[in-house]
This record gives C-alpha cells, structure tokens and sequence, in this order.
C-alpha cells in the first residue's frame, strides 16, 4: 500500500501513505524556515551566555557581565533620585510656607505634589480634587480643620481619625439619637439648620429648634452655626455639604441621629516628609489655600 | 459545594436510569462489518456551536462591563470577577475542548481505519466533560475559585476533570493501538500531545490541599515564586498544548481534506512537531518578566519563546502551502476561506507572541490591553476560525448531508468573524500601547504624568469598540447555529463502515 506517486501540480512526490484519502509530499524543509530557526538557536545561545540564564546546583549562570534585573531597577531608581535630590533636599529643609515663598521650590512642589497625588489621594478626593459625598472638595475655600498652608501639611501628616496615628485630628459628633433629642426635637434642629444655611424651612420648627441649636450644637458648630475648626466641626451656612449633594430635612435629620464620621489616613507612615511637604503645597495650590 | 453535590447526584441518577434501560446497547457492528462510533462525534460537534455561543456572550458581557462598570451593578453572581472565568472557560475549555474531542475521535478513527476502542467510553468523556463544564460554570457563578487562570475550578471538580481525561486517554490512545494503518497520521501526533501534556500540566497546577472534606475551598500545594511559575507554566502551555498542539492537529486533518490536496511538508510536520513540544513548555517564565522570578527563568522564557517562533510557523507554512494548487477554492468556497484566514492568524499571533515575550518589549506591553488583543487574535481567529471551518465541513457529513444548509450563511459568517476581530484586535493595541506608554510618562522634572485612573478614563472608547468586535463575532455564531440547525433539521443519524481498504 506504500505506493510513492508524483504529485501533478506540484511535480513533488509524495511519502506513499494515505490516511482517508490524505496524503503528504515529500517537499525539503523551506531553507530560509531553517536558516532562520537555526539564527534564533545561535541568538538564544548568545544571549544565554550574556545574561544570567542556565540553573546550576545551588546557584545559576549569572552571565558574562552578571547583570541582574533587582540591580537594574535599583540603578534606575537612584538615577531618578540623584536628578531630582538638589531640590527634594532644599524641600526636605524648608518649612512649607518658605516652599511656597520661593518660586522655583512652589513650581517643583506643585509638581511632585500633582504627581503623588496621583497615585495616594485620588481613590477619594477624585482625579480633580473635587471630592465626592463624604470626601471633601480640596478646590473650594471650606476647610474643616484650616487651610492655611501648616494646617493642611498637618492634616496630610496626622490625618483625620486615623487609628495607627496618635496626633491624629480627631472630634467625633455625638449620636443625638442616643436619648438626646426626641424626634420632634430633631426635626426642629433640621428645620433650624435648613434655614441658617439659607433653604426653605417650616419657621415655627426652625424658631424651636434655634434654643436646641444653642444648646446642644453650638459648643462645636459656634452660636452662628460657622463650625469651628478645632473640632473639624463644619460651617452649616455656607451651602457647602460633605455628607450630601443638597440638604433635605430628611438627610439633616438622619445626620443629626447617627452621624457619620469621615477618615483620612495618616500618611507620615507611607510617604517621606519632602512629598508630604509638596502634597501641602499642591493642595493649597488648588483654589481654596489660605 | 451542597448545588454541585445535588448537580453531581442528578447526574449519577440519570446515568444509572440510562444503564438500566439497556445501554450501552449500540450496534458497533452493522451486518458483520465494523463501523464508526459518530454519535459521539455528532453529539460533540452539536454542543460545541452551543458553547461557542454561550462563551462568546459572556464575552460580549465583560467587554461592556469593562466600558460601562456599574452596568450590572449589585447582581453579585453576574460581578466581572465571576463571569470573567466563565468565559474564559466556556470559550477555551467547553467550545475549544469540544471541539478538539469531537474531531480528535472523528480524525482517530477515519485516518486510522478503525473504531474508537474502549467499547462506549468515549460517551463516559463526552457526558464526563459536560459535567466538569457545568461543575465549572456554576461554580464560578457561585463564588468557588482556586484563583488560578484557566484553572479556576476547585480540587474536587479538578479530579472528576482527572478522572474524565484519563478515560479520553485511553479511548484515543487505544484506538491508536488497534489502527489498521501501518503508520499514525500526524494529526493524531498533535491531538496526543495535547492529551498527554494537558494530564501533566492539570495534575501539577492543581496540586492542592483542600481545607475539608465536604468544603469548596482549598489552597495550593506551592506558595510565593514557586506558585506563581506553577500557574504560568501551566497557564501557557494550556495554550501551547490545548489552543496550539490541538488545534493544529485539526488543522493537519481538516485543510488537506477540504483543500483536496496532499499535506505540504511531511519532513516539515516532524521537524516543527518536536520542536514545537520540545519548546512550548519552556516558554511559560515570559508572563513574569520583571517579577520577583529569578532572572535565570526569565532568561530561560525568553529565549525558548525566541526559538519557538520558526517551530510556530511550520505549523502555517504546512497549512498554508498546503493550499497551492487549489487557491482558486477561497474565491469560492468560504469554508476554505475560514481555514486559511485562520491560519493566517495563528501566524500573527505566534509572530506577535515571541515579540511580547522580548524583555524591552514586554516591559512595555506587560499588563496592558495588548496581551488581551494578542490572546484574542489567537483565540478568535486561529481557534474560533479553524474550529468553525472544520465543523462547517464536518456537520453536513456527520448527518448524511453532501454540504451546510446555507453556503451564503457562512460566507456571512467569515465576514462578520473577520470584521470583529480586526476591530477587536486593533482596538486592544491603541489602547493597550496608549495605556503602556500613559504609564510610563514622566514629566520634565522626573514626576509621573498620568494617575491609574486617567488611563483606564482614556481606554473607555476602546472598550466599547472592543464589545462591538466582540458582538460582531457572536453575531457570526448565531448565524452558525440557526444554519446548523437548518442542515440537521429531520435528518437521521447516519452509520458509516470502516472500510477494507485505504480510499485511493
């Protein structure tokens, strides 16, 4: 049954089996497939003797020049250091108002602060800094623990009711609905509220709920309902909110009851002074730097 | 784990009903003469469209949930994180593992002149298999992942899949036992190397200890480097071995048939068969280029996936040479057409794979959308194409038919196919060379430029184009399946004798 035959267009023969009626010819390897399989052997070769390639016992072939990825990347990384040291260093020295006083330092700041806050704040102040309900907007002039250039380098430092740091700013409100204020008392706080931040409000509730204001809300929010600082307590009557888009009696109320509480990581743990510096530069930069 | 022991029981129970019935009691011979076991290959063939089609939905699926990502938003069965594997596995393993079992006992058998051995142990591997899909499926909808890609299943799913490959094993190797050919056809080199190499790969990447007897959840046998080189060792010869060596055994079988033509290079498909195993399963390193991996390995990754590219393409001149005498068929015949076009990309692909393994090039596409358009131009085109051209030429055949229902239904299908796939394919090197350059933007004064959020903000119009290519493609399986259906329609199964003699 091994019966070689001449393949007609091709004028090659054939092996002489058939499988189901499928046959092979008996066609030379294509020259230039071996010519080019034998170069990629001898560059494979080549290239295993330069760089760390071959498993020995109990170590490898480390290469004729014993060069290594890990020393690579490190190399790479204190060239990016080394260009950048002149003006880390002159960062690392200075206090942040002296940064930003000095042209070249504020504009190398802005910069690096840009850059880290791409990589660390982003996930909740937003790619533009402009917060979403429960971050704060970083680009508008309503701070809740000061916006002065040293506040913010030290809220970044600390953060806000970090749990591994001590210094960190920490107030907590307190639940009202705790046995502290009934229902209707709540209501009529909401209503107060709604109306010192200038929203529509039922006057009798919020005339009511000015005494309770006074009483239980002043100490941190201020008689006049502007927050105070200290306490990270915000400004009611700028119609900037952190917890919602718009004030409804609803969302004041249920605000009032169980508070929320927003928390800021401490990043002295994760990033060097210099970065934090420019972070406070570059946050001050935004619009609302004091 | 208590959904799969029910699924696991009803499919005990139906099984022991079907035995007592009176199966197996299918005539192996008919009036004294041997003839083919094509039930299973029928069935095989039906349910791999029907995979096809439910694998490319799900693609269609997490390419839109990419673009649009609160689109399924609090369905936690349907997260991306779930359906992800899903399609993954429905595309490679229940349409790509279908297929190469269905015409791995089709070629078997025909090139060997024999029936498959084993009595009716390749029903066990075909029903066996579709257990281990659904096992599979559901358990990912579930939640149950081992977190290894292409082998997410868990420990107890993953020795049924054991138990399942060993039978197709031994059905296979069997039949080539008691061939009647004096030598195996080179198809059938491939499709055992796949099987062997699939058992040793499956049994090492799933080493694992399962946390309790009646519990899902395990944890792998190797840890930190070790673990990680485990699961690409395995995840790229899944693609060597599975969507390479596989599939081009249906290629050896499937283009001389329908080109009519002798196979180009019998020296050819030797040389590039041993080369190509002997070098598949070094390459696994390069999908950990710049890792915490020992350089040495990486070295070793690179340079195997460097040598590996002419053993590659031995594999598509043999396909495509193949055709010389009988290109005029591509004007007319669009099954043809499938055939070599999806040689041409397994062409591309295999050039684009040793490229992206090159340290200084993969730094750059590592991570990125491109390895997505890569894997697809491979996966869409060679092994989606190969697979659908083959079956178009074989369904017809299996049903006593000459030819598909619809010549024009398929010369569809090839454009629509195409058409995704170049948009898919382009889609993913835009954005996966913009996202690969975006990440590495250093401004003057040595800060990075773009924050990981703004490049996936830019990839968005890729993405969407992405899921139009994908929908294109899905579009050309349903117009598979309706035409399909149409051909079988009141047919009967067909029983066909091996012959005495080689057909001249």
């Amino acid at each position: 049954m091994s019966k070689r035959e001449r393949d007609e267009i091709s004028g090659t023969e054939t092996t002489g089996h058939s499988w189901d009626g499928l046959k092979e010819l008996n066609t030379p390897l294509p020259r230039w497939w071996v010519w080019t399989f034998y170069a990629t052997i001898i560059w494979a070769i080549g290239y295993s003797i330069v760089y760390p390639s071959w498993p020995l016992l109990t170590t490898n072939f480390k290469g004729l020049w014993g060069w290594s990825s890990r020393a690579d990347v490190s190399r790479s990384m204190a060239d990016a250091q080394t260009a950048q040291k002149e003006w880390v260093d002159k960062i690392a020295a200075a206090d942040v108002d002296a940064i930003n006083a000095d042209e070249n330092l504020r504009n190398f700041a802005i910069a690096g602060g840009a850059a880290a806050f791409k990589v660390n704040c982003v996930q909740c102040h937003g790619s533009g800094a402009a917060g979403a309900v429960g971050y704060p907007n970083l680009n508008d002039n309503d701070w809740l623990w000061g916006g002065k250039l040293a506040d913010i380098y030290t809220t970044i430092q600390h953060g806000i009711r970090s749990t591994d740091d001590s210094t960190t700013r920490d107030s907590a409100m307190p639940a009202f609905a705790d046995g502290v204020l009934d229902a209707t008392q709540t209501d009529q706080v909401a209503n107060y509220v709604l109306k010192i931040s200038g929203n529509e409000a039922d006057e009798a509730a919020a005339t009511a709920g000015a005494q309770l204001f006074t009483d239980n809300c002043a100490s941190c929010h201020g008689a006049d309902g502007k927050g105070m600082r200290d306490f990270g307590a915000p400004n009611l009557t700028d119609g900037i909110w952190l917890r919602f888009d718009a004030p409804t009696k609803e969302n004041l109320v249920a605000q009032i009851g169980k508070p929320h509480h927003g928390l800021m990581p401490a990043w002295a743990a994760k990033l060097d002074d210099a970065t934090i510096k420019q972070l406070a530069v570059y946050v001050h930069s935004l619009g609302g730097g004091e | 784990m208590a959904i799969h022991a029910v699924i696991g029981a009803l499919a005990a129970v139906v099984t022991i009903l079907y035995w007592a019935r009176g199966y197996p009691g299918r005539a192996q011979t008919v009036g004294g003469q041997e003839v083919y076991l094509d039930g299973v290959v029928r069935w095989g063939a039906l349910i791999t469209v029907f995979w096809g089609i439910v694998g490319f939905l799900v693609g269609v699926i997490v390419a839109l949930q990419l673009a649009f990502p609160t689109m399924l938003n609090g369905i936690e069965w349907l997260n991306f994180g779930r359906l992800r594997p899903l399609h993954t596995s429905a595309v490679i393993f229940a349409f790509g593992g279908n297929a190469l079992i269905a015409t791995s006992f089709y070629v078997v058998q025909r090139t060997n002149r024999t029936r498959l051995a084993l009595g009716n142990l390749a029903w066990f591997v075909f029903w066996g298999y579709q257990l281990f899909i659904v096992l599979a499926a559901t358990g990912y909808l579930l939640g149950f992942s081992q977190g290894r890609e292409y082998a997410e299943p868990e420990w107890y799913v993953d020795l049924w899949l054991t138990v399942v490959w060993v039978a197709y094993f031994l059905v296979f190797f069997g039949t080539l036992l008691k061939r009647r050919e004096s030598h195996i056809y080179v198809a059938n080199w491939f499709y055992l190397s796949f099987i062997v190499t699939i058992a040793m790969l499956h049994l090492v990447n799933n080493a694992a200890v399962p946390v309790s007897f009646m519990g899902a959840k395990s944890y792998s046998a190797m840890s930190g480097v070790q673990d990680a080189m485990t699961q690409w060792w395995y995840g790229h010869n899944a693609v060597g071995f599975f969507l390479t060596a596989g599939f081009l055994g249906m290629m050896y079988y499937f283009v001389p048939k329908r080109a009519e033509r002798p196979v180009y290079s019998y020296r050819l498909s030797i040389v590039h068969f041993w080369a190509l195993i002997f070098l598949y399963i070094w390459a696994g390193p390069h999908h950990l280029h710049y890792t915490a991996l020992p350089d040495w390995a990486q070295t070793l990754g690179m340079i195997m996936s460097i040598v590996l590219w002419m053993p590659s393409w031995g594999g598509m001149i043999n396909g495509l040479m193949t055709l010389s005498g009988a290109w005029d068929k591509i004007r007319t015949d669009p099954i043809i057409r499938f055939l070599v076009m999806s040689v041409a990309f397994y062409g591309m692909s295999t050039f684009e794979g040793p490229m992206m393994s090159i340290k200084a090039v993969n730094s750059l596409s590592h991570f990125t959308d491109w390895t997505i358009g890569h894997v697809h131009s491979g996966a869409l085109g060679w092994v989606g194409m190969i697979t659908m051209g083959s079956l178009y030429h074989l369904i017809p055949r299996l049903f006593g038919k000459t030819e598909m229902y619809s010549t024009k239904m398929i010369s569809w299908h090839f454009w629509l196919a195409t058409l995704g796939i170049v948009v898919y394919a382009s889609a993913m090197w835009v954005s996966g060379i913009m996202q690969g350059l975006m990440w590495r933007e250093y401004d003057p004064q040595g800060f990075l430029v773009y924050s990981f959020a703004e490049t996936v903000q830019a990839m968005h119009p890729y993405y969407v184009l992405r899921a139009l290519g994908g929908a294109f493609f899905l579009v050309g399986g349903l117009l598979m399946a309706w035409n399909v259906w149409q051909t079988i329609k009141g047919t009967k199964a067909v029983t066909v004798a091996v012959p005495a003699a080689a057909a001249a």
